[in-house]
């Protein structure tokens, strides 16, 4: 058994504090040692972007980040997207547009899309699509996942 | 073309009831459940194709800390050799317990052959690496060829299958059927037009982004609680009883959320060892999550393999067909073949037809559903062979197709006469789509060339069982509680036709999908039905409500029952214009007048009412590269009735993409020895947001005339077509025929280079 790593991290504003393996992914640390669930995996080697959450402000595949790596640094996942003032207006277009069918893929693309446009409000079709290229969808076929970014984007 | 009744619910889009959940994250998958003094259960599988088990040492494993049970087939209950019905298909207990893990022999690379639970994955881990299995290799079949040629291994020692109700001669088949129906000799003796091709397909995966899982207690009682991702709950429950050899009341199945299935959710895997992990742990939770290489390589991916179909034309009319289906089934007989047959010649009225069909035992996983399973192979073949005729005759392809149109009538080439069905009407409105009279710029002038192509689909649907339960909120909404996994928005779509009907809004219905103890048998969420079938369940138990609150309103107002008429939402004496109460006003005096109501509804299904789906697909070939980009797609379909459309509309796209990706570049590549090398999403590589255009719809509602709205089942027409219409697309593009897929780069180049020589 290995020694396990201490960590001081800020995860959607908030502290925490823990020990984990030094092999564990972040995708495993945050599900398994912090139950925080929202985040999915999907392939755990970087291809399915079920497990992308932001990480010291830029998106990442947690399955291909240790857990040990965010010491001193800060996670935002899906668990901090909606507020007590209510929904990020990217998760109400999702809902209005039916941008999801199983909704397994439905966190990682909201992370990934909130990423996109808080840098590049305008971006065009082929820009979002660029962008989303990394996280797979198995029921949608995009199509309305690309509206709903779209309309946020109409309405914001 | 719109269905005649006006509705208030049905065709709106509200936001469906899981949706919160689902954007926050708090939705509960199957990976996502973690139970008190849970232990983490990891599979060993089979490195080889085929290889038979001399011995197997699990002491190393034993030993570690960590480890708190090891088990291998021995610790399998032994089930029984007989065929017992799941609803949408069979299933041998004995092969089944035989796949779950391997007895004497693996069939396939990926074949269980023991599993450990302990105090952590990664000891679990740990603990596989360190069994010993001592195999002796052997020669492996991994096409349907390989697997008929003389010098072909047995794969299933001691099965003989059935060839045309004949004892089978050859090891590897799993079963020969044929349809015949009029004189097919004849028909093509008569025919002045007649073209045969052979169209080969690999084997694709449904690619459901979540892993499967199962989280199970197996007690001291002899109770198993199981809590798994699963397309049908009772399913899973008939299949681990079955298996486990325990009657089906000890065991109780909770169906968590889940990430996709398309049809690969039906089996089970994990969940068995999960549950005898757990027993032999002294009743501990174990908890078994297969990681993405096991998925490709052990769950059930839909068949290879290959369709001859041979067509005869005289006067535009097609008088003749014929078709040979050959699937490789996997380790295990059972391929959607007997589903392909069905499909093959069913888009057409064809006088004269025979079709063969072959279910074939293979050294690969043991395929499964996957959305229209079969259809898309048959579509591929019969939907070029269309083209070509048109090509060769001269003929405009939809006219063709509407002059030989299947319809009410008809005889589908494996028996039934079609009801009413929308065959023509999804036709006429592709020849009147926008996109169908878009003119195309074949040379768009940067070296690159486009072209446009057609195809039709057919998918039969299935009906069977489903249960609903309501019970009326003094507020006024309705609790609904059902069976049915929801996949993509079917507590919304269920929920609104019981809204419809209780003349209140969807969002007053809360609809809840329970655990197997809680509410009535229901079949699976597949084969198109849920919407159907689940929603005709709630209908009836809609419908009964109204007859109860009837009998209170008549009690409230104290006249008879037969003077109480409900319209509108509206309860109201037919004599007494002042007595009236809306269902939220008798809601609230529930509890004051005789005590709370509710109500069940039930259906068993036989029919179902089929699905036609014609795509029109434009694309852009690089002929340096063969690279092929899709560049503008319609999908147009009968839906019956979209009851939300948004959700017909995500079907129909959801299900066009993952055609274009088995189209254009999805396939199990697989070694000579029988190992799958591209195991990964990486090599695999389905499509992506930047690989397509948007996905255009046109929705058309020919209603079922044996649903209370004209629903039919959606979910599995729109990944019929897309094979065939990309195939005549590089056709009208390149003047090439491309008769396997995947249609790759590859592939693209080398047709390329023999054309041009
Ligand atoms: S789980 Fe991390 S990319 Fe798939
Ligand atoms: S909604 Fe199922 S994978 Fe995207």
């Amino acid at each position: 058994m290995v020694d396990k790593v201490h960590v001081k991290t800020t995860i959607n504003g908030q502290e925490y504090e823990f020990l984990v393996e030094p092999y564990m992914s972040l995708l495993e640390t945050l599900r398994d040692v912090l139950n925080l669930t929202g985040t999915k995996e999907g392939c755990n080697d970087g291809n399915c972007g079920a497990c992308t959450v932001e990480m010291n402000g830029r998106i990442v595949d947690s399955c291909c980040v240790l857990g040990a790596e965010v010491n001193g640094g800060t996670i935002n996942t899906i668990e901090g997207m909606a507020t007590a003032e209510g929904l990020h207006p990217l998760q109400q277009a999702f809902l209005e547009e039916a941008a999801l069918q199983c909704g397994i893929c439905t966190p990682g693309f909201l992370i990934s899309a909130k990423s996109l446009l808080e840098r590049e409000p305008d971006a065009d079709e082929h820009r979002i699509r660029y962008w989303l290229a990394g996280n797979l969808c198995r029921c949608t076929g995009y199509d309305k996942i690309i509206k709903a970014v779209q309309k946020t984007q109409a309405t914001a | 073309m719109v269905a005649t009744q006006e509705y208030k619910v049905i065709g709106t889009r509200p936001i469906r009831h899981d949706g919160l959940d689902k954007v926050t994250g708090r939705a509960i998958y199957g990976a996502d459940v973690k139970l008190p003094d849970m232990l983490y259960g990891f599979v060993l599988r089979s490195p080889h194709a085929h290889a038979r088990i001399r011995s197997i040492d699990t002491s190393a494993a034993e030993a570690m800390p960590g480890v708190v049970a090891v088990m291998t087939a021995n610790d399998m209950p032994e089930a029984a050799d007989e065929l017992v019905d799941l609803g949408e298909g069979a299933i041998n207990f004995s092969h089944a317990s035989d796949h779950i893990m391997a007895m004497s022999k693996a069939k396939f690379k990926g074949h269980p052959v023991a599993a450990v639970a302990a105090t952590s994955t990664n000891v679990a881990r740990e603990a596989v690496a360190a069994i010993k299995v001592d195999w002796e290799v052997l020669k492996s079949a991994v096409t349907v060829d390989e697997a008929l040629a003389p010098d072909a291994p047995v794969i299933l020692d001691g099965w003989v299958g059935d060839d045309l109700g004949e004892k089978s001669t050859k090891p590897n088949v799993g079963s020969h059927f044929r349809h015949e129906f009029g004189d097919i000799e004849k028909g093509f003796a008569d025919s002045t037009t007649i073209i045969e091709h052979r169209y080969d397909l690999a084997m694709v995966h449904q690619g459901y982004i979540e892993p499967h899982n199962g989280t199970a207690i197996w007690d001291q009682e002899d109770r198993v609680r199981l809590w798994t991702s699963t397309q049908g709950a009772f399913t899973v429950r008939t299949q681990l009883a079955g298996i486990l050899q325990l009657d089906e009341s000890r065991i109780k199945v909770t169906p968590t959320e889940i990430g996709g299935g398309f049809g690969g959710k039906i089996p089970i895997y994990v969940e068995p060892l999960a549950a005898i992990l757990s027993k032999k742990s002294g009743g501990k939770p174990v908890r078994i999550l297969m990681d993405r290489p096991e998925v490709f390589e052990a769950t059930g991916p839909t068949p290879g393999g290959w369709v001859s179909v041979r067509l005869g034309v005289k006067d535009r009319k097609i008088i003749a067909g014929d078709a040979d289906i050959r699937f490789d089934a996997g380790g295990f007989p059972g391929s959607p073949v007997g589903a392909a047959a069905m499909c093959v010649f069913s888009c057409y009225d064809i006088e004269n037809t025979r079709i063969d069909g072959w279910d074939i035992i293979v050294n690969k996983p043991k395929t499964a559903a996957y959305r229209a399973p079969g259809s898309t192979h048959v579509a591929y073949a019969i939907e070029c062979i269309i083209d070509e005729i048109c090509e060769e005759l001269d003929l405009d392809p939809i006219q063709f197709r509407l002059d030989n149109a299947s319809k009410e009538g008809t005889r589908r080439g494996d028996g039934p006469i079609f009801p009413r069905i929308g065959n023509i009407e999804t036709l006429e409105a592709a020849r009147d789509s926008a996109h169908w009279n878009a003119p195309l710029d074949k040379n768009p002038g940067n070296g690159n060339v486009r072209g446009r192509g057609i195809a039709n689909g057919y998918w039969f649907n299935v009906g069977l069982k489903s249960s609903v339960n309501l019970s009326v909120n003094t507020d006024g909404t309705v609790m609904l509680i059902e069976g049915s996994t929801d996949i993509g928005g079917t507590r919304a779509s269920i929920a609104m036709q019981a809204a419809e009907v209780l003349g209140i809004r969807a969002e007053d219905i809360i609809p809840t999908v329970v655990d197997t103890d809680s509410v009535g048998y229901t079949d699976v969420t597949g084969g198109s039905r849920t919407t159907y079938a689940t929603g005709f369940a709630a209908y009836k138990a809609a419908q009964n409500l109204i007859d109860e609150l009837t009998a209170r309103a008549a009690t409230i107002w104290d006249i008879p029952e037969d003077e109480v008429v409900f319209e509108d939402g509206k309860f109201s004496s037919k004599s007494d214009p002042e007595l009236s109460m809306t269902f939220k006003e008798i809601a609230g005096k529930l509890n004051e007048t005789g005590g709370p109501v509710s109500s069940t509804g039930a259906v068993d299904l036989e029919n179902a009412g089929g699905g036609f789906a014609v795509h029109i697909c434009d694309l852009e070939i690089d002929p340096e590269t063969g690279k092929t980009d899709v560049i503008r797609y319609t999908a147009v379909q009968d839906v019956g009735k979209a009851i939300h459309p948004s959700y017909v509309e995500g079907q129909m796209q959801g299900g066009a993409v993952q055609g274009i990706g088995w189209a254009l570049n999805e396939e199990y590549f697989m070694s000579d020895d029988g190992q799958m090398v591209n195991s990964s999403y990486l090599d695999y590589r389905m499509p992506t947001s930047l690989d397509l255009p948007e996905i255009e719809t046109v929705i058309v509602e020919v209603p079922n005339p044996i649903h209370p709205f004209g629903v039919r089942g959606v979910g599995e027409p729109p990944i019929v077509p897309p094979v065939a219409a990309i195939a005549n697309a590089i056709n009208d593009a390149l003047g090439i025929r491309l008769r396997e897929a995947p249609m790759n780069p590859g592939r693209i180049l080398e047709a390329l280079k023999e054309k041009n020589g």
